[in-house]
């Protein structure tokens, strides 16, 4: 194990993590605002993939795929919301589970139907080709980097958004007391959609960056629901600070956990085995992390003032 | 007692065992099958509406059990057929009754050891933590190769009942019904004990169970170990019904499944899972004949299900169920 190894690992989590984070927010901003667990968050980060890849290849530009992503995302979520997500804010968990497991069938279907089974490829955009040398000599792809620095960005911009405008105090407003916002004027319905629909662009947007990584596909966004679940729970509901360090300490340990767990284990037994166990034991976890920070803290480690 | 949702699943009952006889007498093999696959989905979502109908207890994680016990049944059938020892040098076993003891031994324990940890958060958090954990078992099926890890396992002959021909496709459903009509009388069972009031006692209001000196922590735990017995058991018939067990079985997909059973028959009630699984599969039969794009339909219905017919396929037919 060399130390330039690690780095670039280090960087893989963190890069993760922050792909995470973005579905992450999304999640918890609904879920605090409109206390609304919504599963078929990973559908609109399918649909932003979906929409980036398929204007990606009818212009030729990346850029142009990544603004059509953000804006079907956010309209896919705005449509969800008025048609179904609306008539579910005061139903119990139960349904709002049910109901958004029924709009994955929906839209995974549904995607299929627009595209075919077969999956759609996104390039990196020229830009961002190429690799930077790490110290320790390694290489690392521009791409990654970039992912890291947008996903900063979008933290930095939520941050602000929801610390220094009018609508992020309407949005912590919502969080806190529901019906006084509504009885003092605020319109709470057109907030929601709006908040559905930021949540929604946040996703659409990692699936997009995330497109250019690995191929399009139906189903992509579901094993990074699950995820960001985890991701969520650990952080606290409904606390986007929550979020951020949920992510990354997810996006991390499950990188370093894969890369590091066989190697230890390969100081104890065979190879061969420490390869089977090490990567048996990494793909669990980050779950057991869950576990142990649940036991410790079962509302999270930032854990919402009112949930 | 003969109230209208007593006739009602009378008649679901009675139907479930007579369409697939009077399907064989005309030699239509496969709506068998089809009637088997019934009765065990209707056992798993029994299983969970212990959890999820008496107890509140949203678990978004049953897919875990069913799998387990699913796996269970596949590494003693194995284990019997290679004649290795599985664990300790306790040999295999294609012995169904013996199967279905340990498939209900592991899911349980696993159960109570989800439980543990899950049960002391509630809302939210709990169904996302049984999803993760759910997922935590999935991605160990998948990454440990000695078992098929992604391809899954085959079971190559059915598993033996004594006295049984098991490989006929109607004495293997006549097991499978006479497994889920003992697995709803237990139900009843439980449902009307003293753990089963205080159970019900614990969803509707927890600070006055707590405050007549009842730990509902305790009683949920307990409950939520028996619902996973239950699904486990299921999963040990469905491995046997398939022949073949995968992590298809422990996805997060079927845990939907399960809660989609319960809420198309109506939530909380006995016969609710029955109706649910009847009107699944031949949803996905009737539909999957239709169009290969079932699921699309599927789910636009069960939102219409949610959205505006809470009450399920139960509460159109035998009205809104007596107790909240």
């Amino acid at each position: 194990m060399t130390l330039a190894l690690a780095l670039e690992q280090l960087l893989n989590g963190l890069q993760l993590g922050v792909m995470l984070f973005l579905m992450a927010a999304g999640l918890t901003l609904i879920f605090g605002v409109m206390g609304l667990i919504n599963l078929a968050h990973g559908s609109l980060y399918m649909v932003g993939a979906f929409a980036c890849a398929a204007v990606a290849s009818a212009t030729g530009s990346f850029w142009i795929g990544l603004v059509a992503s953000l804006a079907c995302a956010a309209a896919a979520g705005a449509i969800v919301e008025l048609l179904v997500i609306r008539r579910l804010y005061d139903r119990d968990h139960l349904d709002q589970v049910l109901a958004t497991f029924a709009l994955i069938l929906i839209f995974s279907e549904g995607t299929r139907w627009l595209f075919g089974s077969f999956p759609l490829y996104l390039d990196i955009p020229p830009l961002l080709q190429g690799a930077v040398a790490l110290p320790g000599g390694a290489q690392y792809p521009l791409y990654r980097l970039a992912i890291i620095a947008a996903g900063a960005l979008v933290a930095f911009g939520l941050y602000l958004l929801i610390g220094k405008t009018r609508l992020g105090m309407r949005i912590r407003a919502g969080e806190s007391d529901r019906e006084m916002i509504g009885a003092l004027g605020v319109d709470i319905r057109t907030l929601y959609t709006v908040v559905f629909a930021l949540g929604a662009a946040l996703a659409g947007l990692a699936g997009a960056m995330v497109g250019a990584l690995q191929s399009v596909q139906v189903g992509m966004g579901e094993p990074v629901l699950i995820l960001a679940f985890v991701v969520i729970v650990i952080g606290g509901i409904g606390s986007i600070k929550g979020a951020l360090l949920g992510a990354l300490l997810v996006g991390v340990v499950d990188t370093m956990g894969r890369f590091l767990l066989p190697q230890m284990l390969a100081l104890f037994v065979p190879p061969s085995q420490a390869g089977l166990i090490g990567g048996a034991a990494a793909s669990m976890l980050i779950y057991v992390m869950m576990a142990i920070i649940l036991a410790v803290k079962p509302r999270g480690l930032f854990p919402a003032a009112h949930a | 007692m003969l109230t209208r949702e007593n006739l009602v699943n009378l008649v679901l009952a009675v139907l479930l065992l007579v369409v697939p006889l009077a399907a064989y007498a005309s030699g239509q093999p496969f709506y068998v099958t089809l009637a088997t696959r019934v009765a065990i989905l209707a056992l798993a979502a029994t299983g969970l509406n212990l959890a999820l109908g008496l107890g509140g207890l949203v678990s978004f994680g049953h897919a875990a059990f069913f799998g387990i016990g699913g796996y269970a049944a596949g590494i003693l059938a194995t284990h019997s057929f290679s004649g290795e020892p599985v664990l300790l040098g306790l040999p295999g076993t294609n012995q169904m009754l013996v199967i279905w003891l340990v498939a209900m031994l592991v899911a349980g324990i696993t159960g109570l050891l989800i439980g543990l940890i899950s049960l002391r958060t509630s809302g939210v958090y709990f169904i996302m933590i049984t999803l993760a954990f759910a997922q935590m078992v999935y991605y160990f099926a998948i990454s440990w190769p000695a078992y098929g890890g992604e391809d899954g396992l085959s079971i190559l002959v059915r598993n033996q009942f004594p006295g049984v021909n098991t490989m006929k496709p109607l004495s293997f459903f006549l097991i499978c019904y006479v497994v889920l009509i003992a697995a709803l009388a237990f139900f009843v069972l439980i449902r009307n004990s003293r753990f089963g009031s205080a159970l019900q006692a614990a969803r509707q209001n927890e600070v006055r169970v707590a405050t007549v000196g009842i730990a509902p922590y305790r009683i949920r735990l307990v409950a939520f170990a028996i619902s996973a017995a239950m699904t486990g058991l299921a999963g040990a018939l469905f491995a046997d019904l398939n022949r073949f067990v995968s992590p298809s079985m422990l996805s997060w997909h079927m845990s939907g499944e399960l809660i989609v059973l319960i809420i198309l028959g109506g939530t909380g009630r006995l016969f609710g899972p029955l109706a649910g699984a009847a009107l699944f599969v031949v949803f996905e039969y009737l539909l999957g004949g239709l169009t290969e794009r079932w699921q699309f339909f599927l789910g636009l219905i069960l939102l219409g299900t949610v959205l505006f017919a809470r009450g399920g396929l139960l509460g159109l037919l035998a009205g809104k169920a007596r107790h909240g």
